[in-house]
C-alpha cells in the first residue's frame, strides 16, 4: 500500500479507512498535526501566546499531546502525578521523566512532579480502599483536582489532557445508556473557566483516533508506557471501546458520527418544540386511493400493490 | 515469525508468510484495536509477513477513569 497524498508515493505505514488514505510516516506526522491544528482553531482552545499545561501520564496520548503542542510552537509544560501504584507509576515517571530531559527541556518546556503519596500519606489503591471508592474514581478525582490546582497556582491560561475521539465516543456512549444527560455539557472539547478557581480546560486530541495517537508515537519515536494500568482492567470504558472498535472495522467513521454528530447538535439552537400529534396533522392526509393516512398522494403500501400487479415475474 | 503480545505479555511462532490482517484474524484481534510493528517499523494491513520477521502486536487501547 502506497501513500495517497504525497507525490512520490511512498510506502504507507498506516491506512485510515475513515478518511479513505493511506500516508507515509511523513503526510501522517503531518495529518496528525492538521488534526490537532483544526481542533484548536474551531473550539478556540487557545493561542501561540498562551501558557499551556499538558496533564501527562507516560502513556502515548499525553505525550504525543505535548510533543505535538511542541512541535506546533506552542508554550507547553507539563504536569505529571505520580499516583504511587508500585511499578507501574514508577515506570511512567520514568518515562515523562525521559521525555522532558531528551526532548521537552529542548523547547524551554519544563516538567511538574506531584506525588500523591508525599501529600495524602498513601497511593491511590490504599485510599480507595480506605474511602471504600472505586479505584479508577479516587484516581480521577486527584488528577482533576491537582491538575486544576497546578494550573491556576502557577498562572496556565489553560489546560490540556490527551483525550481522544475514542475516549470522549465511549464517554458518550456511557452517558447515552445510562441518560446521564447532567454530563453531557462537560463533552466539548473545550471547557471555560466557567468560575473563579477553574482553569480552562481543552482537549486539543479529539478529532484523532486512539490508534492514530499511538501511531504517531511509534512514527515519532516517543517512548511511551504500553502496559496498560493494572486498576483499569475490566473497566467499563474498555468495554465500550471494545464495542465502538467492533462498529468501527465494519463501518469506518462510526465513532467520528457519533462524536462529532454529537458536538454538532450542541451548538445548533433547539428547535421549536412540536408534538408528534401536530407534526402528523400537519404532514398527512388521506391516500386517494385506500384513505389511509400517508404524506404522498398515494400511500406506499397502495403503490407496492399497484407495481406488483403490473411487474412481470422473474 | 515471532510475534510478541501485550496485555499480557507473550510470545507466540505464526506460520509465514501472511498478510498482516490475516495474522490479525488468526489471532482474533480487532485492527482499529491494534498496531503491527515489524522491527521497529509500523506496517499496513496488506503488507506480506515473512518467517523471518519479528513482528510486535501493540494494543491501543487504554481505560480507566475519563
Amino acid at each position: 500500500m502506497n501513500c495517497t497524498k504525497c507525490p512520490t508515493s511512498m510506502r504507507a505505514v498506516i491506512s485510515l479507512p475513515r478518511h479513505n488514505a493511506a500516508f507515509c510516516k511523513g503526510c501522517f506526522t503531518t495529518f496528525v498535526h492538521e488534526q490537532v491544528a483544526r481542533a484548536i482553531k474551531s473550539f478556540k482552545m487557545f493561542t501561540p501566546e498562551d501558557r499551556i499545561l499538558v496533564a501527562v501520564s507516560g502513556g502515548k496520548d499525553s505525550l504525543a499531546l505535548w510533543h505535538i503542542l511542541l512541535a506546533l510552537g506552542y508554550r507547553a509544560d507539563a504536569l505529571y502525578v505520580n499516583l504511587g501504584i508500585g511499578g507501574y507509576s514508577e515506570e511512567s515517571h520514568r518515562k515523562v521523566r525521559h521525555y522532558a530531559d531528551t526532548v521537552a527541556a529542548a523547547h524551554g518546556a519544563k516538567l511538574i512532579v506531584h506525588v500523591v503519596e508525599q501529600e495524602a500519606g498513601a497511593g491511590i489503591r490504599e485510599l480507595a480502599t480506605i474511602l471504600h471508592r472505586p479505584t479508577c474514581s479516587t484516581c480521577g478525582t486527584i488528577k482533576r483536582y491537582q491538575f486544576n490546582r497546578a494550573a491556576v497556582e502557577q498562572d496556565y491560561d489553560v489546560m490540556a489532557t490527551g483525550h481522544n475521539l475514542d475516549d470522549e465516543a465511549a464517554r458518550l456512549l456511557g452517558n447515552v445508556l445510562h441518560w446521564q444527560d447532567e454530563y453531557l455539557d462537560k463533552q466539548s472539547p473545550t471547557l471555560p473557566a466557567s468560575v473563579e478557581g477553574f482553569a480552562k480546560k481543552v482537549k486539543p486530541l479529539c478529532r484523532l483516533s486512539e490508534r492514530e495517537i499511538a501511531a504517531y508515537a511509534v512514527v515519532n519515536r516517543i517512548d511511551y508506557i504500553v502496559e496498560e494500568c493494572p486498576m483499569a482492567k475490566g473497566s467499563k470504558m474498555i468495554l465500550y471501546k471494545e464495542v465502538l472498535n467492533r462498529l468501527e472495522t465494519e463501518s469506518p467513521g462510526t465513532k467520528q458520527r457519533f462524536y462529532w454528530g454529537f458536538l454538532e447538535k450542541q451548538t445548533k439552537p433547539e428547535p421549536a418544540t412540536e408534538s408528534m400529534a401536530e407534526k402528523d396533522q400537519r404532514t398527512l392526509h388521506p391516500c386517494q386511493s385506500c384513505g389511509q393516512p400517508t404524506t404522498a398522494d398515494t400511500c406506499s403500501y397502495c403503490k407496492m400493490m399497484a407495481k406488483a400487479k403490473t411487474a412481470t415475474p422473474r | 515469525m515471532l510475534v510478541h503480545l501485550s496485555h499480557p505479555h507473550r510470545q507466540v511462532e505464526i506460520k509465514g508468510p501472511k498478510r498482516t490482517k490475516e495474522l490479525l484474524r488468526e489471532l482474533n484481534l480487532v485492527i482499529e484495536a491494534h498496531l503491527v510493528i515489524r522491527g521497529d517499523e509500523l506496517v499496513t494491513e496488506d503488507e506480506m509477513l515473512a518467517d523471518a520477521d519479528q513482528i510486535e502486536i501493540r494494543p491501543v487501547i487504554s481505560g480507566g477513569s475519563v
